[in-house]
């Protein structure tokens, strides 16, 4: 009987010893590969032991913070946002279940102090250590005053759209509203399923068909290229045959003869449509290149988040060199041609800088916990848009649009408004993609901007227009 | 050999001190309540049931109430590091176990009083499975526990005693005929019909309960225990094939029936396809525990086991799934110093069986010790996906007082029968 109990044992102890086999398989073989593991909550429990730094506008408003509270004996740090849907999409939100966006994941390095210099290097000891690791703050270009004021005018009106206000002299995003929003504290699931696409940045990656303001850009290549001067004479009939078919003003208005730089005050399109196909391809999009269209704008955002600019096919691509295009119309901001207001507001901003065309910067500094300067970013040229002397005509001809034109409703006491209004058929019966753009004062900017309103029955000077007057003195009043 | 047993009992003291204190500094913002009382009493109450076997039982073996110590201890803590109000209820119960254990060694002195109670034992084991399947309540999908005024009770570890008993003395008293076959059978002998009825109806038994029960588990752990018993009776390992290849045919069947051993089932073999679902959640979270431990550990107190609701991220991390959070917690260093104590305790109990020489106690040591070795084995089986996943408990580790008095008892039986080997052979 004594043997039949050893040979039990025997059993029984190879069993046991399994057990210890299997637990050295996970703790030590498989354990590196479960770490990564994206259902494994400890990674994400991990990340919440950071003090993720604060994301504040240059007013002082913060638009981020972490707050304290615990977790199983330790200190973690929720993410709270305490203007809610101020700046939703530009700020973004870091999240357990939906991970992160927006400035939060584009700073990301920043906020959680991981960045690659001896900073980021000291934190990696503290949190093997288990020190908490404090990330950096971040001070925004953003007004929130204005940020603000941009988002009620857009929500009041009950419409998807955006209004982008950037310093022209460094690249500065002062404002960049996008609607309809959401709650990044409470609201990240149902925005996710929301038909609204509360998400989406319009500003950045909104494509909308231009209209008339993009007759700035094509303004812009026929005066640098000599094919007009503001003073060339045009027949200015109420229709004109463009490639066997027919391409009209707005309402059929015959202007009769005048010279460009009224056609682009009254915003033109038989005359500008004539001016492209004089131009032709090569020019046209030399410029809108020049511009920034094509590419994405090479900034501190996510790239999925920011959208190029330009002429797109049917399938949603940007066009091949050697595909068709129908120049006459890209010439008065048809033809499958899409912008971001983004790209808009760029076009504003090179226009009143004198031609440059400089990288969107939503950063004003970057502070370390102890508040010492880390970084404070400087303007980054992209490269030229047109000459200045160029940029001088335009500028006098868009001050025009306001004073005279079609933008007057931009128009801001004590403030010279320059702009361009813009209003694009969608292809829904009576409804417009309405458009403004421009910049302020008209000369010595301190703003330029785009403000884009998705499907209205008004036009870029009805609706856009006063959105941008109202954003302008908002901004004034904080700087004055 | 008393005085070995004092010794061992005193570093078990100091492990579970350490212990304790590691928690406590790890967590001192959450407790202020003081933990060294309670470790007090539970050395208080270890001393006493020392002096208890030093008084009844002087030649019993020193070797098995230190291991209980240890692991009681260990578990004792996690509990602790998990919810202090649980950890209160389990340092009652493991006084309680302990009054059981005295209480055993006493009445049980001379081991050879509880043959005569074999088919009593038998008896009462029948009865609270009944009851269990009657009138238990569902946890976590198995059918494992009664509820009496406020208590919950699983008669599952006290009938797996019984049992024991019971078969240790039905198989010392028919080992003869059943090892010797009356009857051939296409070549192969096999028991007359009479004589191995009992066994047959604890196969059909334990197939009933897995169905009735719920649980994998429980069944085959009761069925492991008759085979491994009916195997050091008879030495006839074609029982225990038959046994085995029965089982598992009738397992396989009853499977199909029950979805909650299905589900287990799907999430012993597929865990990562559907991590979220019911299937699965549990024993991935177990792994990832495991995983994030290491060779070294946390360190008591200081893994990641706590949800910021304050709930255990595993569930049940208490009870079935202790065993991770040790291995979370003391890594793979203390999972296996733990694994090693069970197979230390199991070779205790059967050197028990070796040295005692009646064929009863022979039967009941090794049968106990084959109890607690293959739960151990099934449930950390378990929680590292080495088997489907049950609902058992860790012994003596796991929270609940049925699991801890129940074990206390197989410790108290142990003891006396290694005192009369003992004694004899002095």
């Amino acid at each position: 009987m004594n043997r039949r109990i050893g040979n039990l044992f025997i059993v029984l102890a190879v069993g046991l010893l399994a057990l210890i086999g299997m637990t050295t398989y996970w703790q030590v073989w498989a354990r590196s590969s479960l770490e990564a593991r994206q259902a494994n909550v400890r990674l994400v429990y991990r990340d919440l032991a950071i003090d993720r730094g604060a994301i504040v506008s240059s007013d002082g408003v913060t638009l981020a913070e972490s707050k304290p509270g615990t977790l199983d004996g330790r200190t973690v740090y929720y993410r709270h946002y305490p203007t809610a849907g101020l700046a939703a999409q530009l700020v973004g939100y870091s999240s357990l279940l939906a991970g992160r966006a927006g400035l939060e994941r584009s700073l990301d390095p920043e906020l959680t102090g991981s960045t690659g210099d001896l900073a980021g290097v000291v934190n990696s000891f503290d949190r093997m250590k288990g020190d908490t690791v404090r990330g950096d703050q971040v001070v925004l270009r953003l007004n929130a005053a204005a940020q603000k004021v941009a988002m009620e005018q857009l929500t009041n009106l009950g419409v998807r759209g955006s209004v982008v206000v950037l310093d022209p002299s460094n690249g500065g995003i002062l404002v960049m509203a996008s609607t309809p929003t959401f709650d990044p504290n409470t609201g990240l699931e149902k925005a996710l399923s929301d038909p609204g696409s509360p998400l989406l940045n319009r500003a950045t990656q909104g494509l909308y068909p231009p209209g008339s303001t993009f007759k700035v850009v094509t303004a812009a290549s026929a005066l640098d290229a000599g094919v007009v001067t503001p003073d060339t004479k045009f027949p200015g009939p109420a229709c004109i045959d463009s490639g066997g078919q027919k391409l009209c003003n707005y309402h059929d208005h015959a202007y009769g003869p005048h010279n460009f730089g009224y056609a682009l005050i009254h915003s033109i399109n038989t005359t500008f449509a004539t001016v492209g196909a004089d131009l032709g391809r090569d020019k046209l999009e030399a410029t809108m290149r020049g511009f920034g269209f094509f590419s994405r704008f090479p900034w501190d955002y996510p790239p999925e988040q920011s959208l190029p600019s330009g002429i797109f096919n049917r399938k949603g691509n940007l066009v091949s060199a050697d595909a068709p295009i129908d120049v006459p119309r890209v010439a008065i901001g048809q033809e499958r041609l899409l912008a971001t207001p983004l790209q808009m507001a760029e076009v504003a901003t090179a226009v009143a800088n004198g031609g440059q065309i400089i990288q969107p910067e939503p950063v004003q500094e970057v502070r370390a916990p102890d508040g010492s300067v880390v970084r404070r970013p400087s303007p980054v040229y992209l490269g030229r848009a047109m000459t200045t002397e160029t940029a001088a005509t335009l500028r006098g001809l868009m001050k025009q649009v306001v004073d005279e034109g079609t933008g007057s409703a931009a128009a801001v006491a004590g403030l010279d408004v320059a702009g361009k209004t813009g209003t694009a058929e969608t292809g829904r019966a009576g409804k417009n993609d309405a458009w403004f753009i421009g910049f302020a004062p008209a000369e010595a900017s301190r703003f330029a901007f785009a403000v884009l309103v998705e499907d209205v029955d008004g036009t870029g000077g009805d609706v856009a227009a006063p959105i941008a007057a109202a954003v302008l003195r908002a901004l004034t009043a904080q700087t004055t | 050999m008393r005085n070995r047993e004092l010794g061992l009992i005193a570093l078990a003291l100091l492990i579970a001190t350490a212990g304790f204190a590691a928690v406590q500094l790890a967590r001192a913002q959450e407790f202020a309540s003081s933990p060294l009382i309670a470790a007090a009493f539970f050395a208080g109450a270890y001393l006493v049931a020392h002096l208890v076997v030093r008084a009844t039982l002087p030649d019993a073996d020193p070797y098995v109430l230190p291991i209980t110590a240890v692991l009681t201890a260990i578990g004792l803590i996690e509990i602790y590091r998990i919810d202090a109000t649980l950890a209160r209820d389990q340092g009652i119960w493991i006084v309680i176990g302990l009054v059981l254990f005295i209480g055993v060694i006493i009445a049980f002195r001379d081991i050879r009083r509880l043959e005569t109670l074999r088919y009593t034992c038998g008896a009462l084991a029948v009865v609270l499975l009944l009851a269990t399947i009657t009138l238990g309540a569902q946890v976590n999908g198995a059918r494992l526990w009664i509820r009496i005024g406020g208590l919950q009770i699983q008669p599952g570890e006290f009938a797996k005693i019984l049992l024991v008993i019971f078969l240790a003395g039905y198989l010392r008293e028919r080992r003869e005929v059943l090892a010797a076959p009356t009857r051939k059978v296409l070549g192969v002998g096999v028991p007359s019909l009479r004589h191995s009825l009992p066994l047959l109806i604890i196969a059909g038994a334990s197939l009933v309960l897995l169905v009735a029960m719920n649980d994998l588990g429980s069944s085959l752990l009761f069925y492991v225990i008759a085979l491994a018993m009916l195997y050091i009776a008879t030495g006839r390992l074609l029982f225990v094939g038959l046994g085995a290849g029965l089982f598992a045919l009738g397992a396989a069947a009853a499977v199909q029936i029950t979805p909650h051993v299905q589900t287990r089932i799907d999430g012993w073999l597929h865990p990562w396809a559907n991590e979220q679902a019911q299937c699965c959640y549990q024993i991935t979270q177990s792994i990832y525990t495991i995983a994030d431990g290491g060779v070294l550990g946390a360190g008591f107190g200081r893994g990641l086991i706590l949800n910021s609701a304050g709930g255990t991220i595993i569930p049940f991390a208490q009870t079935d799934f202790i065993y991770s959070v040790i291995a979370n917690e003391m890594g793979l260093v203390g999972a296996a110093a733990v694994i090693l104590l069970y197979l230390l305790l199991a070779w205790r109990g059967f050197r028990i069986a070796t040295t005692a020489d009646d064929g009863f106690s022979k039967l009941l040591a090794a049968g106990l010790a084959t109890a607690v070795a293959f739960q151990v084995f099934v449930i950390v089986g378990g929680v590292i996906r080495l088997l489907p996943l049950t609902g058992l408990t860790l012994p003596f580790v796991s929270y609940g007082g049925s699991s801890v008095t129940a074990n206390f008892a197989i410790a108290g039986l142990l003891l006396c029968i290694s005192q009369r080997a003992n004694r004899e052979r002095v």
